[in-house]
C-alpha cells in the first residue's frame, strides 16, 4: 500500500525547483503549481515548513549564488546579477549589501575562493552560505514575476 | 578497531515505493528483502550499488510503537518530507550522462551538473525527500 504524499514533500519539490532554476524568472504562481497548491496557500505553507517565504528563499538563493560567482569568477557585477536571475543591478547591489554587509565589489575583494582552502561539496556551501532573510530587511525591488 | 562501513540507512515513507525508485530509477540492485513476522512484520530491505558488494543501503520504514511512539514517528515523517533527514553521496564516471539518464527515468534534480573545483556534481532526491549527490571527481593532480 502506497502512503499518500505528505504536503511537505510537495513543498520540498518547490524548494528544490528554486535551487535548480533560480536563474530563470520563477514566480510564486509557478512554484505553487509545482507544489499543487494555490499561490496564497503555498506561500503560507512554505513559510510554515521552512521558516521563510518562497520569495525570501528564492532571493537569498540568488544572493548566495551571486556571492559564489563573485568569489570564484571574474564576471562583472552586472553579469553576476543577471546570471542569478535578478534583473535590476541597483536592487541587486542594495539587497547584496543588506545580506552580506559589503557591496558586491568589496565582497569580491575580501573573499578569495574557498577552493584555495578546502574541498567542500557544493551542497554544503549552498546550504551554509545562503544569507538568512530574517537578518536583513528586503524591499520589493526584486520581487519575482 | 573499526574496519569497514558496511551499511548505511535512509528513512523512507514507503518501502515498496522506495524499492522501485532505488532499483528501477537509480539502477541500484536489491540485496536483501526479508520480512520477519515475529518482529511485527519488520521488513529488512537493502539495496546497493552494482559492483560495490560490501556496502548496502538499508531502506528503513519509520517504525511506530514499540520502537517509536506515534508522535516521534510523525516527526520523522515530517522532517523526511521537508528534506531534513539526511542523504547519500555517490560517485559517477560521467556526471552529465548519468544526469540525462536519471532525468529521463523521472528522477527529480535539485541541481543540474555543475563544474566544481573538485569535479562535476549534481543533486537529486528520492520520493521520500532524502537528498542525494553524485560527483565525478577530477583526477588528483
Amino acid at each position: 500500500m502506497l502512503t499518500s504524499v505528505p504536503p511537505a514533500r510537495h513543498l520540498l519539490r518547490a524548494k528544490d525547483m528554486i535551487d535548480a532554476r533560480y536563474r530563470e524568472p520563477l514566480d510564486v504562481p509557478e512554484l505553487a503549481r509545482a507544489a499543487h497548491m494555490s499561490p496564497a496557500h503555498f506561500s503560507r505553507e512554505f513559510r510554515r515548513a521552512f521558516g521563510e517565504t518562497p520569495h525570501q528563499y528564492l532571493l537569498t538563493r540568488r544572493l548566495e549564488r551571486a556571492a559564489a560567482l563573485l568569489r570564484n569568477t571574474d564576471h562583472s557585477v552586472a553579469d553576476v546579477c543577471f546570471t542569478v536571475g535578478l534583473r535590476s543591478v541597483g536592487s541587486f547591489t542594495t539587497s547584496f549589501g543588506r545580506a552580506f554587509g559589503l557591496s558586491p565589489t568589496a565582497y569580491r575583494a575580501a573573499h578569495p575562493p574557498a577552493s584555495d582552502r578546502v574541498r567542500i561539496p557544493t551542497c554544503v556551501l549552498q546550504a551554509y552560505a545562503r544569507p538568512q532573510s530574517s537578518m536583513f530587511r528586503e524591499d520589493n525591488g526584486n520581487r519575482p514575476g | 578497531m573499526l574496519k569497514q562501513l558496511t551499511n548505511t540507512q535512509v528513512w523512507v515513507r514507503d518501502q515498496d515505493e522506495a524499492l522501485a525508485f532505488y532499483t528501477d530509477k537509480l539502477g541500484l540492485e536489491l540485496r536483501e528483502d526479508v520480512t520477519v513476522p515475529e518482529l511485527g512484520n519488520f521488513r529488512w530491505l537493502t539495496v546497493g550499488v552494482p559492483g560495490q558488494p560490501d556496502v548496502a543501503i538499508t531502506l528503513m520504514a519509520v517504525p511506530g510503537p514499540p520502537v517509536f511512539d506515534e508522535s516521534t514517528r510523525e516527526q520523522i515523517h515530517a522532517l523526511l518530507a521537508k528534506g531534513a533527514a539526511g542523504g547519500l553521496f555517490f560517485s559517477t564516471d560521467n556526471c552529465q550522462a548519468s544526469y540525462e539518464e536519471l532525468k529521463s527515468r523521472g528522477v527529480e534534480f535539485s541541481q543540474e551538473p555543475t563544474e566544481q573545483p573538485y569535479g562535476i556534481d549534481a543533486g537529486f532526491r528520492d520520493p521520500s525527500g532524502n537528498q542525494f549527490r553524485m560527483a565525478q571527481r577530477k583526477e588528483p593532480s
